[in-house]
């Protein structure tokens, strides 16, 4: 924890040490900025440390193609991105892209689901990407463990994933090493925009006193909702948490990430989720989690020998319709927000993309899809 | 014994069958109260009472009158009617959402039984989960043939069986002294035991001696020590121990390396039994939501409790060493004391039966106290003994070293919950019991902050691994199986 | 290593069970890893993390050190299940597998 070196002035200050914020903070110092990242302490809301780690694709952007493209440009950056990680620290964080599969239990849910993939792809500036509409059979030569009530699933070969917390770390790691000053236990309570720049007081549990930059990035998770409208921004994220379950170390038998299960690289079986409204009450339901090991049973049988070791439950933190926020503000320039509810997906994109244009001063027209403003402007009919 | 309520399985769920489990359970029970006690273990006793109704060490000599005590607390528990489910896992204990209409709200704890879960539902429940030898990191503390002291002495109370070949015992604190008693009495061979206990200690333990002078423990303690100290080779000052295999291999243990007034000294060694003390073992009650707080003198994390173990928690309480380490005696009295408030909070006895009927357990209770801030305070292990150097592995399931702990505090973690994200540690089967302590240990002495600051895991179900086949059987409601399927 | 202590009644109350194939012989009430101990086995596993042997260290349920296959399932506790006549014990290396 090293202390301010330059009394406090930072070129920019990144609110939130999640992955939005340390994804962001990696690519601003590394674009030459010197950076303050403030976070909390060691309890803290932060689903960073309990996602499900795969870096997806397939299925998403329906109702904005714009997100499509943008998260097939993160899958497509992420090799990269892991080798200029691992180059950097020294640290492996797993990046694997074998292809992934959604099966499905019913015939019913499998036509709606390739249903759903023809009409993302059909929509217009859509750039589309090859996946395949899978029966049973041919399902069951890619996974061989799938169980009788499976019958058939959807196949992307951009999905994949990696070892999330060992991304987080790996971040934390990486900008230790490029001087960005972490600063834990610095909840920023308020945010003043004043003399074009920002200060922020911090929250006097923690360590009290002020933090001045001349930029400021909202990646605080759900507590950006609260943040955001200090500096003229709107983030109207909600949460909504998921349990996730993981089983024992076991020999490697899955090969390719499905949705809703997936091996680890250190062998566990991690299953999740469920999607829950319940604000931020994180305590384990036991029948979610039965419900949970229920359905992965059923896609894989012979996971019901294996023992559970961990399960938790985290809180998404998503936006009305589920796409992410990218917005600098009008009122207050310099103040951007960051969130996304697929933050390890777009860990590659905030690092190699959204962090230089921050870094050069300003998003440009691109983002304007992204703007928050899509909730506020009355829909035509 | 009343019917069971048809909304509630039991009244009161008593987990641990240790002495205060059973004191709890069978005095619950005697008052009318429907209960259960579960247990993991296949027969009574907790820990000190190991196999008391079985035990093949049918001489009373060697395990002492101590352990023999343990027998007379199964009657009561008998005649009291309490059901007693031995082999039943208990691996979660949670309130659901919804209040119930009776003003009661309904504890439902999940648990394993010969390969299957179910959840019962209770309107109180006494966790008396007792305590864990306190985590006692060296370099090769993971070897085959390096177990701890207490273990050994579980294999002596339900086996009969004792270490052969070269044996050393190493540490501090009455459970070590009292095994190589019973060792002595049942002519097993040691070979030496290394003393850790730091000088210093005597310093800050004198000033409590006057207490200690009136404990229970006085007598027996002192004439067990000095029969040991007589007939056994006790090496004090150790300052630094390792335990090391073959040269170049790590299958099991061959030697164990102390270090005396800054020399270093080898011992050959099949068998190395580590003991510093014992600490509650909290996972339960943490996973449950239940405060902890730290406790300097123990040197550990307790949950926090009021006089009658009642927990932040409504519903659930605590009693014996899993509340703050008392001891046997102070663990039965507490676990009457937890049954006498569970049946207060139930409705069953006022206020002031309650206050009554606690006098003499309460007056047993500190008398069976007294003396222990001495023993505390003298026994607390050397900091290199609880913070260890950088190259000893802290967490034994995912290997992590003291010196990545050290590390990721560089990086910016404040606590052992960021450590166990970054690191692991904490995330095998264990699920932090056995490095928990030392991660918050080494946290805090790199910080420069007390543990207090530094906090400890939060713990979350199950708290003992159970099937996926197991879990996906439990009941669950519509509103569960949407959650999860209509998406 | 461990013996039993000589006055310890064993012939009534011998189980006979395996290790890795090999015919063993403990007394009923023993643990798993008591039974293994007993036999001379003192490292019942290697890690998953790093292949380092390991054997029982707590028994009593908290460390998990004592991991063997019994009876065809991985993973068990050894200090926590009682031995039983016939009853196939197998030291395990590294990880579980998913199919025993
Ligand atoms: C290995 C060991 C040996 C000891 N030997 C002695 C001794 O010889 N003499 C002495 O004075 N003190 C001894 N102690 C100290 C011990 O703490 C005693 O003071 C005493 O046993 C405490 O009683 P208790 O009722 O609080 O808990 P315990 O006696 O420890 O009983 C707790 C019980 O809870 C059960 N349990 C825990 N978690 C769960 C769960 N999740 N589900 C189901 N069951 C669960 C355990 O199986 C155990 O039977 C020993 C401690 C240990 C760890
Ligand atoms: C169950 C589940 C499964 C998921 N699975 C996936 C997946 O498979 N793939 C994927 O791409 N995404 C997944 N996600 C989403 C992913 O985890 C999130 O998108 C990502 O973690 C969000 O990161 P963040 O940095 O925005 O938020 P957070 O992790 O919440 O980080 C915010 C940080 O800001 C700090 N903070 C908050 N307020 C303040 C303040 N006032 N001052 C200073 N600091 C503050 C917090 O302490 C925290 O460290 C999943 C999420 C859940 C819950
Ligand atoms: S020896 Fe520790 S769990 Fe069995």
């Amino acid at each position: 924890m090293t202390q301010p070196s330059r009394g406090g002035e930072y070129d920019v200050a990144v609110i939130g040490g999640g992955l939005v914020g340390s994804a962001l903070a990696w690519g601003l110092a590394r674009a030459g900025q010197t950076v303050a990242m403030l976070d909390e302490g060691d309890i803290a809301v932060r689903p960073s440390r309990g996602n499900f780690a795969l870096v997806w694709v397939q299925g998403k952007g329906l109702g904005m193609p714009e997100y499509a493209g943008w998260t097939k440009k993160s899958s497509d950056d992420w090799s990269g991105f892991a080798d200029l990680l691992r180059e950097q620290t020294g640290l492996d964080v797993a990046y694997r892209r074998p292809g992934g599969f959604m099966p499905m239990l019913s015939e019913e849910d499998l036509q709606a689901r390739a249903n759903t993939m023809m009409r993302l792809h059909n929509q217009p500036d859509m750039i589309r990407y090859p996946y395949e509409v899978m029966d049973r059979e041919t399902l069951r030569k890619e996974l061989p463990f799938i169980g009788p009530d499976v019958v058939g699933g959807t196949y992307c070969p951009l999905d994949g994933h990696c070892n999330s917390l060992r991304l987080l770390r790996t971040l934390h790691k990486g900008i230790g090493l490029l001087g960005v000053d972490y600063r834990p236990n610095h909840r920023v309570e308020r945010i003043e925009h004043r003399d074009g720049g920002f200060r922020m007081s911090i929250a006097d549990g923690g360590a009290g006193g002020e933090v001045r930059a001349g930029k400021i990035v909202l990646a605080a998770g759900h507590d950006s909702a609260r943040l955001a409208p200090m500096v003229g921004l709107s983030a109207p994220v909600r949460p909504q948490r998921g349990h996730v379950i993981v089983t024992e170390k076991t020999a490697p038998f899955l090969h390719h990430p499905t949705v809703y299960v997936r091996q680890t690289d250190e062998g566990g079986v991690m299953i999740g989720d469920s999607f829950e409204e319940a604000g931020f009450d994180t305590t384990l339901q036991p029948g979610i989690s039965s419900a949970i090991a229920e359905r992965a049973i059923r896609f894989f049988p012979l996971l019901g020998k294996l023992n559970v070791v961990r399960s938790w439950a985290a809180l998404r933190v998503l936006t009305p319709d589920g796409f992410p926020i990218y917005e600098e503000s009008k009122t207050a320039p310099g103040a951007f927000v960051a969130t996304c509810h697929s933050g390890v997906t777009l860990a590659a994109n905030h690092a190699l993309t959204l962090a230089p244009l921050i870094a050069a001063g300003g998003l440009g027209d691109g983002f304007t899809p992204f703007s928050a403003r899509r909730f506020h402007v009355p829909q035509a009919a | 014994m009343s019917a069971p309520n048809p909304k509630f399985d039991f009244d009161i769920a008593v987990v641990g069958s240790g002495p205060a489990g059973l004191a709890a359970a069978a005095l619950a029970a005697s008052k009318g109260a429907s209960v259960v006690l579960l247990d993991e273990q296949a027969e009574p006793g907790g820990q000190i009472y190991r196999a008391v109704t079985e035990t093949p060490v049918r001489d009373r000599k060697v395990l002492g009158p101590d352990y023999w005590h343990g027998a007379e607390l199964l009657g009561p528990l008998r005649d009291s009617g309490a059901a007693h489910w031995p082999g039943a896992v208990v691996w979660s204990v949670a309130r659901p959402r919804e209040d119930a209409a009776d003003g009661h709200r309904p504890i439902q704890i999940g648990l394993s039984r010969n390969g299957s879960a179910a959840m019962l539902t209770v309107r109180h429940v006494i966790l008396a989960t007792g305590a864990l030898e306190r985590p006692f990191p060296i370099p090769g503390w993971t070897l085959p043939g390096v177990l701890g002291a207490g273990a050994a002495q579980v294999l002596l109370k339900t086996s009969g069986l004792v270490p052969s070949g070269a044996t050393v015992m190493a540490g501090s604190g009455p459970l070590l002294w009292l095994l190589a008693w019973q060792y002595l009495q049942a002519g097993a061979r040691i070979d030496a035991i290394l003393d850790t206990t730091p000088k210093e200690n005597w310093r800050a333990a004198l000033p409590l001696l006057p207490g200690f002078l009136r404990s229970p423990y006085l007598g027996k303690g002192m004439k067990l020590m000095l029969e040991v100290r007589r007939k056994l080779t006790v090496i004090g000052n150790v300052t630094a121990l390792r335990a090391e295999g073959a040269i170049g291999g790590d299958s099991a243990l061959k030697s164990v390396v102390y270090t005396r007034n800054g020399a270093e000294h080898r011992l050959p060694a099949d068998t190395l039994l580590l003991h510093h003390g014992v600490i509650p073992n909290l996972n339960l009650a943490n996973a449950t939501g239940c405060a902890q707080r730290w406790d300097e003198q123990q040197r550990c994390w307790r949950p926090t409790t009021d006089e009658w173990g009642a927990t932040s928690v409504e519903g659930v309480s605590l009693a014996g060493d899993g509340a703050g380490i008392g001891g046997a005696r102070a663990a039965e009295e507490a676990g009457r004391l937890a049954a006498l408030d569970a049946l207060h909070r139930l409705g069953r006895i006022g206020r002031e039966q309650r206050d009554k009927a606690a006098v003499p357990f309460r007056a047993a209770l500190d008398r069976a106290l007294t003396g222990r801030a001495f023993l505390d305070t003298l026994y607390t292990p050397a900091e290199a003994f609880r913070a260890p150097a950088d190259d000893t592995i802290v967490c034994r399931c995912e290997e992590i070293t003291a010196g990545a702990v050290r590390e990721a505090v560089r990086l910016g973690c404040s606590g052992p919950n960021q450590a166990k994200s970054f690191l692991r540690c904490g995330m095998g089967p264990c699920q932090g019991r056995l490095c928990g302590p030392t991660v918050t240990e080494v946290i805090a002495a790199e910080r420069g902050v007390s543990p207090a600051e530094v906090g400890y895991y939060r713990l979350r179900p199950p708290v003992k691994p159970i099937t996926l086949a197991e879990l996906a059987a439990l009941p669950k409601t519509d509103a569960d199986i949407d959650a999860v399927f209509k998406h | 290593m461990f013996r039993r202590l000589p006055e310890i009644e064993t012939a009534t109350q011998a189980v006979s069970f395996t290790i890795d194939g090999r015919p063993a012989s403990a007394r009923a009430g023993d643990s798993v890893a008591a039974a293994l101990l007993a036999n001379g086995v003192t490292a019942c596993r290697t890690t998953p993390v790093s292949g380092a042997a390991r054997g029982p260290y707590c028994m009593m349920g908290v460390c998990f050190d004592c991991l063997v296959t019994i009876d065809g399932t991985g993973n068990r506790q050894g200090c926590q299940v009682r031995v039983a006549p016939g009853m196939a014990v197998e030291t395990q290396n590294g990880k579980r597998e998913v199919e025993r």
